[in-house]
């Protein structure tokens, strides 16, 4: 007889005793609803929620936050009451006190640089370390991501992204680019349905965050009531003050190594009320843009007065006050005195 | 006739939970998760359609249980099978194989005789449904 008899094979066959296993390890783990083991006495249990918030790290994140994030007090208020009712709902589900997950699409407004990104990345460490989602990743997304550019290309591209985010948080950057009011025939809508499906179907597989400046989120809610109806928390991120602003640059520069002498400290001062005055002002990010073009600056400072000089390491790691006077915020005459000030960006940093 | 084909074929069919941590598992070993389907039942097949593209810059099961949905909604009528496709160098190969979905009714094979030279008799299976055109075998 020849070899026609079917063989089948069983590529993956372990013994057949792995199926007496204990559920709970292994590949052949299966979750078990902890809603549907209500403990006995429930009323009468005692829970220690101190140990509970010690227990999910969440302590540490949110001291996190205030340590590295300067000023911000509204958000991070908001951030502690939503973290305080995701502890409350998960020891209410280990009581068996069953409840709709909560919802956790969250909207954030402010203008540019006012933190956004930043706080969604920690937003997605404190959701993962109370196991509200379950990889506590952030995919930031813009228009570009999600919209496709034919017929038919937007659906697939969407929910390639809505797949890679499942599990984790998907950030959505300037999310009112998605509408375009001036196009019926724009693709965005498409990609807004897709959204919403799964906004409220998949609720527990994943977190939309939506970021924007305030009035154009406001105008882009009105024409998506769908968006706000299914978004719980929104939160506004104010602008910084003056006294924040100098710390994120202080901040910023010991992160890179860098220190500010006294007098840089007061150019630092006085470059931030000038830039306030000028168009195009984006909080922390301008800040960061300054001290980018004062580094640069002050190797080259460094480069034309130390020529045949020693120089320590506290001249490498000092801004002093002209690295950040030779900008052009502070008006021609500045500009004229130094070759390094023409900077090449439109704006005005 | 109940098909089985891959891993798991001697257990009961896979609940939904257990795909998920079946798929779960392949992620977490870098592997990735493909959803194929077909009405050839022939375990000589190894022809499968491919629903979408293999997924592997995904981090949760949850993508691939959306995608199996939708799958069946297209072709709950027909075979539908999930791999683990492992790419590291070497390997190179699906890692693991199981069926998740099967028609309502399976009528199995019919065994075909042939007569050759002398007295020799050769064997071979054939499935019913593929006497019918491909998309028409399954209700």
């Amino acid at each position: 007889m020849t070899d026609s008899a079917p063989s089948y094979e069983h590529p993956g066959i372990t013994d057949p005793v792995s199926t007496e296993r204990p559920r709970g390890t292994g590949p052949f783990a299966m979750p078990v609803p902890a809603g549907k083991q209500p403990s006995t006495g429930s009323q009468t249990e005692v829970v220690d929620l101190a140990k509970e918030l010690t227990e999910a790290g969440i302590e540490d994140v949110l001291t996190e936050l205030d340590d590295e994030l300067v000023g911000l007090a509204p958000v991070k208020t908001r951030i502690r009451e939503i973290a305080a009712l995701l502890l409350v709902e998960r020891v209410r589900r280990k009581l068996g006190l069953s409840s709709e997950p909560p919802t956790l699409h969250m909207s954030f407004t402010g203008n540019p640089g006012t933190g956004k990104t930043t706080v969604a990345l920690r937003m997605a460490d404190i959701l993962h370390r109370l196991g509200f989602v379950r990889k506590g990743h952030l995919i930031s997304v813009t228009r570009d991501d999600l919209v496709g550019q034919y017929i038919g290309h937007t659906a697939p591209k969407t929910k390639e992204i809505l797949k890679r985010a499942m599990g984790g948080v998907l950030f959505i950057d300037e999310a009112y680019y998605l509408y375009r009011a001036e196009n019926e025939r724009d693709y965005g809508q498409e990609a807004i349905e897709i959204l919403l499906q799964v906004m409220e179907n998949q609720r527990e597989d994943l977190v939309v965050i939506l970021a924007g400046y305030a009035d154009r989120m406001e105008k882009f809610f009105r024409s998506n009531p769908g968006f706000r109806s299914r978004i719980a928390h929104h939160i506004d991120f104010p602008d910084y003050a003056d006294s924040e602003l100098l710390a994120i640059g202080e901040l910023i520069l010991v992160k890179q190594n860098y220190k500010l002498s006294d007098s840089g400290r007061e150019a630092l001062a006085r470059y931030i009320t000038a830039r306030k005055q000028q168009p195009h002002f984006s909080n922390a990010r301008s800040i960061r843009n300054a001290l980018d073009r004062a580094r640069m600056r002050q190797a080259n400072r460094i480069v034309r007065s130390a020529s045949g000089l020693k120089i320590t390491t506290e001249d490498l790691m000092t801004i002093d006050a002209p690295d950040l006077l030779a900008s052009r915020v502070f008006g021609q005459d500045a500009a004229a005195n130094s070759p390094l000030s023409d900077e090449t960006e439109s704006t005005f940093d | 006739m109940r098909l089985t084909q891959g891993c798991f074929s001697f257990l009961p069919d896979l609940t939904d939970d257990q795909i998920r941590a079946q798929a779960q598992y392949c992620i977490d070993h870098g592997w990735a998760v493909n959803i194929e389907f077909t009405d050839d039942p022939h375990p000589r097949n190894t022809y499968w359609e491919m629903w979408g593209l293999p997924m592997f810059d995904i981090k949760d099961a949850a993508a691939v249980m959306m995608e199996l949905a939708e799958c069946r909604k297209a072709y709950g009528n027909r075979y539908i099978r999930l791999s683990g496709f492992d790419s590291s160098h070497g390997w190179e190969s699906v890692k693991l194989s199981f069926l998740v979905n099967r028609p309502a009714e399976e009528p199995g094979f019919r065994l075909v005789r042939q007569e050759a030279e002398g007295r020799n008799v050769r064997y071979t299976t054939q499935a019913y449904v593929t006497d019918r055109p491909e998309g028409q075998r399954y209700k």
